[in-house]
């Protein structure tokens, strides 16, 4: 597997580990993490200055009785359910999403598909499969995107990206991603603005497929 | 004193470190990562206690500073020192030491119940019983993270303060202006002041 070259922009790892990312987003974050040792250290770090700082904080006292509660509850509370697991080139966080499932593919037309996996007023949230050296209609963004390569690579103005590269897309940037050659592309791409399709017979077919 | 390092690793859990490294690498863990491992290995009540008795006061202020009312926060601490217990055999020393480890279920609590649909979490990493135990980076890692704890108390008392509202509030900083009636850029510039200074020691802590 080829070093991951392309990571999560800082203000937007800043807002994840805060929570307040937007699920679509927040999914893509978290995938990326599950493939990027170094974006996962760079999270993790800053868990150890928290404690650090939890270590230093002069504590709040607790109701009585609140340890022995707890002592009473280790043997009678359930353990946590198991943690989802990832499943092929999916990521745990992406087969939560999937419930569990593969794919579902919808045909889009050249042998490109994709699922919707979320879609609200802050963002949505598709896989997408785009067979070898197939472009992907161009288009513009409004806002921001996050694109995260699962399987197969694609090519465009801002450089390669394979398997755990993200393409963080923001305002204006019109761009037209080539799958590369070799297994098709799948990623997972998070935008908070419907995409616009510059071709005339997609952006008709924007409202149908919500691409 | 009890060597966790050193336990018979007849569980298939215990770290067994090569020759010479058990005493050095046992006194590189602060007390209570070595409770937590305890807690791991053994599912040792007592030591379990004694994290409780460190960490849930301060776990209740962390979470009463950043908003919540004294019963809410006493029960997110009870989640949380519940979920410490039960997902204990996910700690893994080569990464974290105990105290980065609970901050960091407690922040993924206190951020779920402000959402209307839990965070995405990354993927698990696998468990600590089928990794490969390397004392030496376990040595360097948790003596990292002491020089972390040090470098804390060389800040000065507005940096910390400024670090502590960044971590523990998890507020917009335009909040934490109007708090403390300082201009923005004075709070962004202290809170990566902040950051700045602690970086080469998180750098080392996370190559």
């Amino acid at each position: 597997m080829t070093r991951i070259q392309h990571h999560i922009p800082d203000d937007v790892l800043d807002t994840y580990r805060t929570g307040t990312l937007p699920h679509a987003f927040a999914v893509v974050v978290a995938a990326h993490l599950s493939l990027c040792d170094e974006c996962r250290a760079r999270a993790e770090a800053q868990d150890m200055l928290g404690g650090a700082l939890l270590d230093r904080t002069e504590g709040a006292a607790l109701a009585p009785g609140a340890r022995d509660r707890l002592m009473a509850a280790l043997d009678t509370s359930p353990p946590p359910p198991p943690p989802q697991r990832g499943s092929g080139v999916f990521p745990a966080p992406v087969m939560a999403e999937l419930g569990g499932q593969p794919p579902r593919w919808r045909m889009l037309g050249g042998g490109i598909r994709q699922q919707i996996l979320t879609s609200d007023q802050d963002g949505s949230l598709r896989l997408l499969y785009i067979p070898p050296g197939k472009a992907v209609p161009e288009h513009g963004h409004r806002g921001l995107e996050l694109t995260l390569v699962l399987q197969g690579s694609f090519s465009d103005s801002e450089g390669a990206f394979h398997r755990g590269d993200v393409e963080t897309a923001h305002d204006a940037i019109d761009h037209q991603p080539v799958a590369g050659s070799g297994a098709p592309c799948i990623c997972l791409a998070a935008t908070n603005a419907p995409l616009r399709f510059q071709a005339l017979v997609p952006r008709l077919l924007q409202p149908i497929f919500r691409i | 004193m009890p060597i966790p390092m050193a336990a018979p690793a007849a569980d298939g859990c215990g770290i067994s470190a090569p020759d010479g490294m058990n005493g050095p690498v046992t006194d590189a863990f602060s007390e209570v990562t070595r409770d937590l491992l305890a807690v791991r290995d053994q599912r040792d009540r007592a030591a379990f206690g004694r994290l409780f008795d460190h960490f849930a006061p301060r776990l209740k202020a962390m979470l009463m500073r950043g908003g919540l009312q004294d019963g809410t926060a006493e029960d997110v601490v009870q989640d949380v020192m519940l979920a410490v217990w039960h997902k204990a055999a996910q700690f893994d020393p080569h990464r974290a030491d105990a105290s980065g480890w609970i901050y960091g279920i407690a922040r993924n609590r206190r951020i779920d119940l402000a959402r209307r649909r839990p965070l995405s979490q990354p993927e698990e990493m696998p468990e600590v019983e089928s990794l490969d135990p390397d004392a030496v980076q376990i040595l360097a890692f948790q003596q990292e993270a002491r020089h972390l704890a040090e470098a804390l108390s060389r800040l000065s008392s507005e940096q910390a303060e400024a670090l502590r509202a960044a971590y523990f509030d998890d507020l917009p900083y335009s909040r934490i202006s109007e708090m403390t009636g300082l201009p923005l850029g004075t709070i962004k510039s202290r809170i990566r002041l902040g950051l700045e200074r602690l970086r080469h020691e998180l750098r080392k802590i996370a190559p």
